[in-house]
Parts: C-alpha cells; sequence; structure tokens
C-alpha cells in the first residue's frame, strides 16, 4: 500500500462478560464471556475507505466502537497517526473526537427528536469550540447541508427530523459527521434502511466527501455487493475474526477462503437469466461464547480436514495485499 | 388457470388530512403454480395491496373501489365471517415480515401451528400435532424442535417455522411479505431455496412481496413494479429485467449492485417519493422523470401491452414509438 496509514489496529479483543444469576455464579469459577471480536489487525490509510463485511454478530459494530473508544477494547492496541489511542485520558480523548466521527444505522433513532436541524448540527461545533460567532456557525451550517444536496439550506435549518424522509435525514447525520472536517470516520451500516432509488445518491455523497476533506472511512456492511462501489480494501469477518482481506475487486473475485465463497455465493442478483447454482453452506454461526477450535468456520466447511479442527490457521499473503487465513484456500 | 383476479383495486386510507391513496387502480392475475412478485420502495402500496386481498386492512383503510376473484369468486362481496372460516389460511396465507416477531413468545412452535390448524379444520389436537412436526420436518426445522419455544430459534429457524404455519392448511395461495428482509445472506439464501423447493413441490401459488429486486429476481416468475400506488410496468420477470421500458423501473434495476460480472455504475432516481395525500397529477413519476414531458404532467398514461409479449407498462413514451 502506497497511501500513508491513518489509523492502525492491532489484536484487537473485546470481551463481553455474561452476568450469571446469584446461585450459577456461585457454581461457576471463571465468568463466561461473549467473544466478540478476537485479536484482528487491519489499518486504514489516508483517504481510503475499508469495509467490514460479514454477517450479524461476526463482530464488525464493535471493532468500529472500539476503534474509537465508544466501548473499551479488553485488549490490542489503536494507533490513530501519532497517538495511541488506548493510552488517552478522557480529556484528551474528548479533543479527539473531532478528528474521528461515527455515522449510524438508523437516522430514525441518531437524530434528536426534539433539537431542530440547526441544533443537531451546532452542537458538535459548539462542543469542540469550532465556531467563535453565530455569524460563523450559521455559515458552517449551511454550507454543511449545501454539501449534503439539502438545498436551499435555510429550508431546511429550523425543520425537525419528523419533517424529513429517512433519505433526508440520513443526509443529515453525514452532515453532522462531517460539519467538524474529521480525518476519520466510522460508518456503521450507513445505507442499509434506505430505499434503493436513494441509497446511491447517498453513497455517492459520501464518496465525493471523502475525496473532498481527505478522510479515512472504516465503512461497515452486511453487504458485499456494495463494498464494490464504495471501498477500495474490504475485510471478511467471521465470529469475531478476520477470514480474508484484499483489494475489493481481487477478494471478491478472486475469494480464497470457503466463507468468503459461500458469503458472496448467497448474494442474490438482480437478473433472472443468471440464476447461479448455489454452494448453500448448512448450519448456522457457532456460539461466540464457546468458538469451535482450530479454524472457526470448520464446523460449516465443506472442504474441512482434520487440521482445520486443531489448529488455527493465520493470515497468509496468497498474492500482493490479499490475505486469507485458511490452510487450504480455494485455488481459483 | 386464472387462480386470483384483481381487477381496478383501490384501497385507501382516512386520516385527518384527508385520503391516503395507497392502492390506486391496481389490476393484476396469478395463474395457479405460479410464484408473482410485487416489487416497490417502502410506501409504494405493495404491502397495503396485500393486506387488502386478506382483508386486514386497519380500521381506518377501506376498499373504496375494485374486484378481487378468487378462483372467480369475487371475495370483497362476502361476510368477514365467511372469509375467515373459508378463505383465510384455509386458501390464502400468509408469511409476515419480521421472522422475530412474528411468532408468540409463550407458545411453542409446534402449539402455534396446532393452534392454526384445529381453528380452521375439524381434527383432533394430536392429528394436528402430527401433521405439525411432518410441517417442521419438510421445512427443514425438524420434528424434534416442535417443543421449543420461539427464543430457543434461530432467525432461520423462526422463519422456516413461520412457512410452516402458512403450510398448514395447505392453502392455494401464499403472501410473502418481505420474507426474508431480517435475516443475513447465507440464512436468506436457505430460507429462499426451502420456500422455492415447496412452491414447485406443492404447486402453490405464491405473492413474493419485497422491495429486493435481487431476490425477486431470483425467485419469481413474473413481476409487477409499483409506484406511488400504481403499478407502471408488469410481465415476464426476464422481460422486464432485460428489456424494461418504464424509465422508473430502468433506474430501480439499475440502482441494485450485482457481487458478478463487470462493475457497471449505479443509477441514481432524482428526488423523493411522493406524498400519496397528494399524488401529482398525470403520471405520478413524472416529477422525478427525466424524460418528463407536458403531456406527463396532464394525462395519466394507460396500460399498454407489448407486442406478442406478456410486457405491459403504463408510460407515455412507450405510447410515442
Amino acid at each position: 500500500m502506497s497511501k500513508q496509514p491513518r489509523i492502525v489496529v492491532n489484536n484487537l479483543r473485546k470481551y463481553f462478560p455474561i452476568k450469571l444469576g446469584f446461585f450459577k455464579s456461585l457454581l461457576t469459577s471463571q465468568v463466561p464471556r461473549v467473544r466478540a471480536v478476537d485479536g484482528i489487525s487491519f489499518m486504514v490509510g489516508e483517504r481510503e475507505v475499508f469495509g467490514l463485511v460479514g454477517e450479524s454478530g461476526c463482530g464488525k459494530t464493535t471493532t468500529g466502537r472500539c476503534v474509537l473508544r465508544l466501548i473499551e477494547p479488553t485488549a490490542g492496541k489503536i494507533t490513530f497517526k501519532e497517538a495511541d489511542m488506548m493510552k488517552l485520558t478522557e480529556h484528551q480523548l474528548r479533543s479527539m473526537r473531532r478528528r474521528m466521527q461515527i455515522i449510524f444505522q438508523d437516522p430514525y433513532e441518531s437524530l434528536n427528536p426534539r433539537m431542530s436541524i440547526y441544533d443537531i448540527l451546532a452542537e458538535p461545533l459548539n462542543l469542540q469550540n469550532v465556531a467563535k460567532s453565530p455569524e460563523k456557525t450559521r455559515e458552517i451550517i449551511s454550507s454543511a447541508l449545501e454539501e449534503m444536496d439539502l438545498v436551499p439550506p435555510e429550508e431546511f435549518l429550523y425543520r425537525f427530523p419528523h419533517e424529513l424522509s429517512g433519505g433526508q435525514r440520513q443526509r443529515v447525520a453525514i452532515a453532522r459527521a462531517f460539519v467538524l472536517r474529521p480525518e476519520f470516520i466510522v460508518a456503521d451500516e450507513p445505507v442499509s434502511m434506505l430505499d434503493a432509488s436513494i441509497r446511491t445518491e447517498v453513497m455517492k455523497l459520501m464518496l465525493h466527501m471523502v475525496e473532498k476533506t481527505n478522510c479515512s472511512f472504516l465503512y461497515i456492511t452486511h453487504d458485499i455487493a456494495l463494498t464494490r462501489y464504495m471501498c477500495d480494501r474490504i475485510a471478511v469477518m467471521y465470529l469475531g475474526k478476520i477470514v480474508e482481506t484484499g483489494p475489493t475487486e481481487l477478494v471478491i473475485g478472486r475469494r480464497f477462503h470457503p466463507y468468503t465463497e459461500a458469503l458472496i455465493s448467497a448474494v442474490p442478483v438482480p437478473d433472472p437469466t443468471s440464476r447461479r447454482t448455489k454452494v448453500v453452506i448448512k448450519g448456522e454461526v457457532a456460539s461466540a461464547v464457546n468458538p469451535p477450535e482450530g479454524c472457526r468456520f470448520n464446523p460449516r466447511c465443506v472442504y474441512a480436514q482434520d487440521k482445520c479442527r486443531k489448529e488455527e490457521p493465520q493470515l497468509v499473503e496468497v498474492e500482493k495485499d490479499h490475505y486469507v487465513a485458511c490452510f487450504f484456500p480455494l485455488a481459483q | 388457470m386464472s387462480l386470483l383476479n384483481v381487477e381496478n383495486l383501490r384501497a385507501y386510507f382516512s386520516i385527518l388530512r384527508g385520503y391516503v391513496k395507497a392502492v390506486d387502480d391496481v389490476s393484476f392475475e396469478i395463474k395457479k403454480g405460479q410464484a408473482f412478485g410485487l416489487a416497490g420502495e417502502s410506501g409504494c402500496g405493495k404491502t397495503t395491496t396485500a393486506l387488502t386481498i386478506l382483508r386486514l386492512l386497519p380500521t381506518n383503510g377501506r376498499i373504496v373501489s375494485g374486484k378481487i376473484f378468487f378462483e372467480g369468486k369475487d371475495i370483497t362481496r362476502i361476510s368477514d365471517e365467511e372469509f375467515r372460516k373459508t378463505y383465510r389460511w384455509k386458501k390464502i396465507s400468509v408469511i409476515f415480515q419480521g421472522a422475530m416477531n412474528a411468532l408468540n413468545p409463550i407458545m411453542t412452535v409446534g402449539n402455534q401451528i396446532v393452534e392454526a390448524i384445529t381453528l380452521h379444520e375439524d381434527i383432533t389436537k394430536k392429528a394436528a400435532l402430527d401433521r405439525a412436526k411432518k410441517l417442521l420436518e419438510l421445512v427443514g426445522v425438524g420434528a424434534e424442535r416442535v417443543d421449543r419455544y420461539p427464543h430457543e430459534l434461530s432467525g432461520g429457524m423462526k422463519q422456516r417455522s413461520i412457512i410452516a404455519m402458512a403450510l398448514a392448511c395447505n392453502p392455494d395461495l401464499i403472501i410473502a411479505d418481505e420474507p426474508t428482509t431480517a435475516l443475513d445472506v447465507i440464512t436468506e439464501a436457505q430460507v429462499l431455496r426451502v420456500m422455492k423447493e415447496l412452491q414447485k413441490k406443492l404447486q402453490i401459488s405464491m405473492i413474493v412481496i419485497s422491495h429486493d429486486l435481487s431476490m425477486i429476481a431470483e425467485t419469481c416468475d413474473e413481476i409487477a413494479i409499483m409506484y406511488a400506488g400504481k403499478i407502471v410496468e408488469q410481465g415476464d420477470i426476464v422481460a422486464i429485467y432485460k428489456e424494461s421500458l418504464h424509465p422508473y423501473t430502468q433506474r430501480l434495476i439499475g440502482a441494485f449492485p450485482s457481487i458478478v460480472g463487470e462493475k457497471t455504475e449505479l443509477s441514481t432516481i432524482q428526488g423523493f417519493p411522493p406524498d400519496l395525500l397528494n399524488p401529482p397529477s398525470g403520471c405520478r413519476f413524472h416529477p422525478r422523470c427525466p424524460f418528463g414531458m407536458e403531456i406527463c404532467k396532464k394525462k395519466e398514461p394507460a396500460m399498454i401491452k407489448i407486442k406478442d409479449k406478456e410486457h405491459y407498462v403504463s408510460c407515455h413514451l412507450v405510447g410515442l414509438k
């Protein structure tokens, strides 16, 4: 990668303890833990869109929140440019927030219904003491709305979220994330609640803003087909681990890991003439409390062998920039 | 042979500010054993169409005009009681959206299926339970899970149990409203496979309602595209996807990314869907249509049949050619 790394995540882990009842806790010596994220490493470069793809429960959202320290990671190292995120005090973290933002999935819940669009966008500016005067605040907010194609901005400034459609709300949420001109944004399924006809528009706006503000983007999604349009590189997650990572077209086009293969084959294609024969894998995702020994995908993998049940595969470079964690990667 | 025939159906909701014209002059026909897709974005009236057929409209909604023929009989003219006894679940059943919430959390899956059977058929509980077990086996949940509560099952299992329940009284028509939206892709593929196999095997007709054109492309034989309460284009699935004529259909299909083949530019549609209290005059798509003409604002386009094809479209552009 020629790009300068902006955020580097190293061996990140997040375990959630399970609360037990009083009697059960007397009987068990060790508290069971859900291993939501179990040792993952990646980096996002300057002006790069990096996608985290996986099914629900694979730990992609937890990863996104840990990276911003919205929840405390159990272990691991996160470096944001020069700063070690794990060592920051709460006070230092607060000023750091100016440089990193998040876009949530549901614009119906992420915008306060009792605040006008103006107040929603002014809040980050006031918290970080960016705008020195009310005129300046208004100017910044107007241009932020214009960037999101919410024109004319005066028409939106004093409206409330319930007066906007889903697409317009998500644009406000994106405007809020970009208003401080952050260097890094985590976008957690930002378009999954939107209808197809407005989804493309919102994706284009986000990509345009990434270009314009030179921002780095961690794009979390379950929709691997969309990553072709959004992401430069992606990582496929399964049960808290990255199983395959590399440039988007390489991962989708060549897919070496059996899970990636199954995931891609399950995605419906908008073309009735190409009804493919599908490799539909059986069973369900194993529990993250007691993940399977060896490779975590082995109970569902059609190619699994003895080695897969005993040893855990590490990410290995199979071609330039393309890494796969599998003992028997599919040769295509 | 046609099983269900919907003719010029209009269903409006009355609210304080007036009438929401959710379904406005919709006609379609479903043949025996056919899988029919009803596609469109949220708020276009596809779920209302289904609820109207099932007579499950909320109290402020009603059929304003139109007929619904099921096996030749107009089911809008019969009483609610007769509909409940002879049609709902016995002839027309439904798979609701959101597997997580459609099951009763304090009843076992088996008992819920038994309840559906005994309400409609005069058989003993034991016979019903036997059938419930067979059904659960059929959809791949397994007869041994008959005594499980919904929270003990995964999302995919719950959705399959709901399919089993829809099949309980051997219906002729199943309406599946967004049957897989809440599921992950791999689970979705598993559930869709079960649905398709059973539909072929039992020769059941199906209406699949979804916003996901990729999913409909993989499951249906025929499709109708709805926009703002009206069907704008309808016909054979391949004809619609390959030779769509309506600007809305073309852009909607183009907005779905494909995981296979060359990466093509995704299409966008300007603006936002209209308010159905005061829908636009003429063609309802004209404010967002890149080819809008004067006539589109004034006159509503009629449904035109394309020569020698199972393909209908309502657009002034097509009329010109």
